[in-house]
C-alpha cells in the first residue's frame, strides 16, 4: 500500500486508456505520455498497460507502507528520502520512505509505476481516471493528500537491488525525433478533412510557430498565434474524433485534442498529429512553442516501428536482467514474490 | 441520370479514416451509416468504429500499410451498405423551456424571427431520431430539428453550460450530459440521468431511438 502525502490538483491514476466506447461518447483517457507509462511498467516487471500515477502538478509526495518496487519516468526530478534518483529509473522503496517528485524544466508530466500496478476497480475495461466523466481511478477524481492506494500482486521477478534505468526515448530515438535549433517542438501531422478550406492560411499553419496557451489540459491544448481561418464558414455535421486532431474554432486559433479528448466534434479540422508524436505533445509545457511539420503516411509507419522497437528492447532487456539475477542468486533470492494474475 | 456522388474519405493522423456520406442530412443516409458500422465491426484490423452524423470514423489498431488500400476498402463497404432500419425505443424527456438555463433563446428568436413561444413550440412538437452518440458519455445527437430553428454553434462557447441544458447546434439538437464548455445554444432544461458507467448498458440512448420532448413548463 502507498499513501499520498502531498498532492496538488490534477494528478490522476492512469493506464493506457479506455478505448472501445467512443461510440457511446466515452473518452479513452489514459496517460498523456503513454510511452513513459509503458517503460515505467516494464521496468518494474508489470504488463506495459498496468495502472500508475500521472503527476502533472508538483510537488508530489507519497510514502511507501511496505517494501515496494517502483519506477519514475517522464519529466520529473525525483528524490527518495532526499536522495536524487537518476531519470527513468527503477528501484525499491522501503516501508516508511517518502518519494518526492519536483517539476522538470523540460517536460510536463511524470509517471510512477509500482510492481503489481495500482489496484483500483476496472470500469469499462480500464483503471484510468476520467475526470470529465467522473468515474475510473478513485471515484473519477484526482489524487488527494491522505489517499491510500492498494497495489496488485506483482509477478515473481528478480530486480537489481541498486536499481536499473533506461535511456529515455528522446535520447534513444533522437534520430527519429529531431529537435529544432531554437528548441521549438516539432510535431508531425497530416492534413485532415477541411485542410483545403483554409487556402493560404493552410500553408501558414505549418510555417508559423504556435504557443501552448494556459487554457490547455488533458482534454486539449489551445494554441496561440496568428489565426488561421477557412475561406468560407461551414456548419459541420458532428463527426468522431481522436486525440491528435487539430480543430479550428471560429476564432482561428487551433485546438489539439489530447488524452481526455471529446469523442465527437463539429469544428473544421486542419490536421491530425501522428500517433508517434503524441507522447511528445503530452510532455509539452504550457507557454512553450511548437511547429507542425507536414508528414506522410510512410513516415508514420517508420516512426511507429521505431517506437515499438524501443519498447520491445526495454522489455527484453529488463527480462534478461531479471533472469540473469535469478540465475546468479538462485531461486530463493527473489525481491518480491506474488501470485501470477 | 444524375451521377451518384461518392462518399468523401479523409484521415485524422495516419490511423483514423473518416467517411462522409454524400447528399442530404437525412434518415436514409444515416441508415446506411448504421449498416456500414455493422459491417465494419466485423473487420479484425479495426479498433473502433464511431458512427457520427451521416459520417463514420474508422480507427485502425495499427497504422495501415497503405492508406489507398484502406480508402478503397471503405468505399467498397459503403457502396455495399444497405439501409438498416433500427427499431429503437421511444424516450420521452420532460423539458422546462425558458427560464434561467435558456441563455440562448433570445438569440434564437433574433436569428429566426420567431417569437420565443413559436420557437419553443417548434422544438417540442418535433419527433427526433438518435443518429449517433458522442462528445460526452451518453450524449445523443438528435436529428429532426425544424429548419426554422436551426442555429449555428456559438463563436465563443459558454464556459460552464449546465448538465441538462436542452440545446441546438446547427441542425442538431440534444441534452447536455456534462457541465462544461459548450458551443451549442441552450433553450431549456431537462433533469434526466443519461449515463451510468457501472450499468450493463451505460448509455440510455442508442442509435435509432426516438426522442420526444414534453413541455413540462414554459417560462418566457
Amino acid at each position: 500500500m502507498i499513501e499520498i502525502v502531498d498532492a496538488g490538483p490534477l494528478n490522476t491514476i492512469q493506464d493506457l486508456g479506455r478505448p472501445g466506447y467512443r461510440d457511446i461518447g466515452v473518452t479513452a483517457s489514459g496517460a498523456m505520455d503513454p510511452l513513459a507509462l509503458k517503460i515505467a511498467n516494464l521496468l518494474v516487471g508489470n504488463d506495459q498497460g498496468a495502472a500508475g500515477i500521472e503527476v502533472q502538478t508538483f510537488p508530489f509526495r507519497l510514502r511507501f507502507r511496505e517494501t515496494t518496487v517502483f519506477a519514475v519516468t517522464g519529466g520529473a526530478n525525483a528524490k527518495i528520502e532526499g536522495v536524487v534518483l537518476p531519470p527513468w529509473w527503477m528501484q525499491t522503496g522501503d516501508a516508511g520512505q517518502v518519494l518526492e517528485l519536483l517539476p522538470s524544466p523540460v517536460a510536463a508530466r511524470a509517471y510512477i509505476a509500482f510492481a503489481g500496478g495500482v489496484d483500483v476497480p476496472i470500469v469499462m475495461g480500464s483503471r484510468s481516471t476520467s475526470l470529465r466523466g467522473a468515474f475510473g481511478g478513485i471515484d473519477g477524481r484526482f489524487l488527494q493528500k491522505g489517499d491510500s492506494l492498494l497495489l496488485g500482486e506483482s509477478l515473481a521477478t528478480a530486480l537489481p537491488a541498486d536499481g536499473l534505468g533506461v535511456v529515455p526515448p528522446a535520447i534513444a530515438l533522437a534520430e527519429f525525433f529531431p529537435v529544432a535549433p531554437d528548441s521549438t517542438l516539432l510535431i508531425r501531422a497530416l492534413p485532415a478533412g477541411e485542410y483545403d478550406l483554409f487556402g493560404a492560411d493552410g500553408e501558414r499553419f505549418w510555417s508559423q510557430s504556435w504557443k501552448i496557451s494556459s487554457q490547455s489540459d488533458r482534454t486539449g491544448y489551445r494554441l496561440s498565434g496568428e489565426p488561421v481561418r477557412p475561406t468560407e464558414s461551414v456548419e459541420m455535421r458532428s463527426y468522431g474524433i481522436v486525440p491528435g486532431v487539430v480543430q479550428v474554432p471560429p476564432g482561428g486559433e487551433p485546438i489539439v485534442q489530447m488524452s481526455d479528448a471529446n469523442t465527437a466534434g463539429g469544428y473544421p479540422k486542419i490536421a491530425g498529429v501522428l500517433d508517434a508524436d503524441l507522447w511528445r505533445l503530452g510532455q509539452a509545457r504550457i507557454g512553450s512553442r511548437l511547429r507542425f511539420v507536414r508528414s506522410s503516411h510512410a513516415e508514420a509507419r517508420t516512426l511507429d516501428k521505431a517506437v515499438a522497437a524501443y519498447v520491445d528492447d526495454v522489455r527484453n532487456t529488463s527480462q534478461m536482467v531479471g533472469r540473469a539475477l535469478k540465475t546468479m542468486a538462485g531461486p530463493q533470492r527473489v525481491v518480491r514474490e506474488g501470485k501470477h494474475q | 441520370m444524375a451521377q451518384r456522388r461518392q462518399a468523401q474519405i479523409s484521415t485524422i493522423g495516419a490511423r483514423a479514416f473518416l467517411l462522409q456520406a454524400p447528399g442530404d442530412f437525412d434518415l436514409p443516409a444515416q441508415r446506411r451509416i448504421w449498416a456500414l458500422a455493422h459491417a465494419l465491426r466485423q473487420w479484425d484490423d479495426l479498433g473502433e468504429v464511431v458512427p457520427g452524423m451521416t459520417n463514420l470514423l474508422a480507427i485502425f489498431k495499427t497504422t495501415p500499410e497503405d492508406p489507398d488500400v484502406v480508402t478503397t476498402r471503405l468505399r467498397d463497404a459503403w457502396e455495399r451498405a444497405e439501409s438498416i432500419d433500427i427499431k429503437g425505443k421511444t424516450i420521452e424527456i420532460s423539458v422546462h423551456y425558458g427560464g434561467e438555463h435558456a441563455i440562448d433563446l433570445a438569440a434564437l428568436c433574433d436569428r429566426s424571427g420567431l417569437t420565443d413561444r413559436e420557437a419553443v413550440r417548434l422544438h417540442h412538437e418535433g419527433t427526433y431520431t438518435v443518429f449517433a452518440l458522442g462528445s460526452a458519455p451518453g450524449f445523443g445527437y438528435l436529428h429532426g430539428l425544424d429548419p426554422r430553428i436551426h442555429m449555428p454553434r456559438k463563436t465563443v462557447p459558454s464556459l460552464k453550460m449546465v448538465k441538462g441544458c436542452v440545446t441546438i447546434g446547427g441542425m442538431q439538437t440534444g441534452v447536455a450530459v456534462l457541465t462544461g464548455p459548450n458551443g451549442w445554444n441552450s433553450i431549456g432544461f431537462a433533469d434526466l440521468q443519461m449515463f451510468d458507467p457501472t450499468a450493463a448498458v451505460p448509455a440510455i440512448m442508442a442509435p435509432g431511438d426516438t426522442v420526444r420532448f414534453l413541455p413540462e413548463r414554459i417560462e418566457l
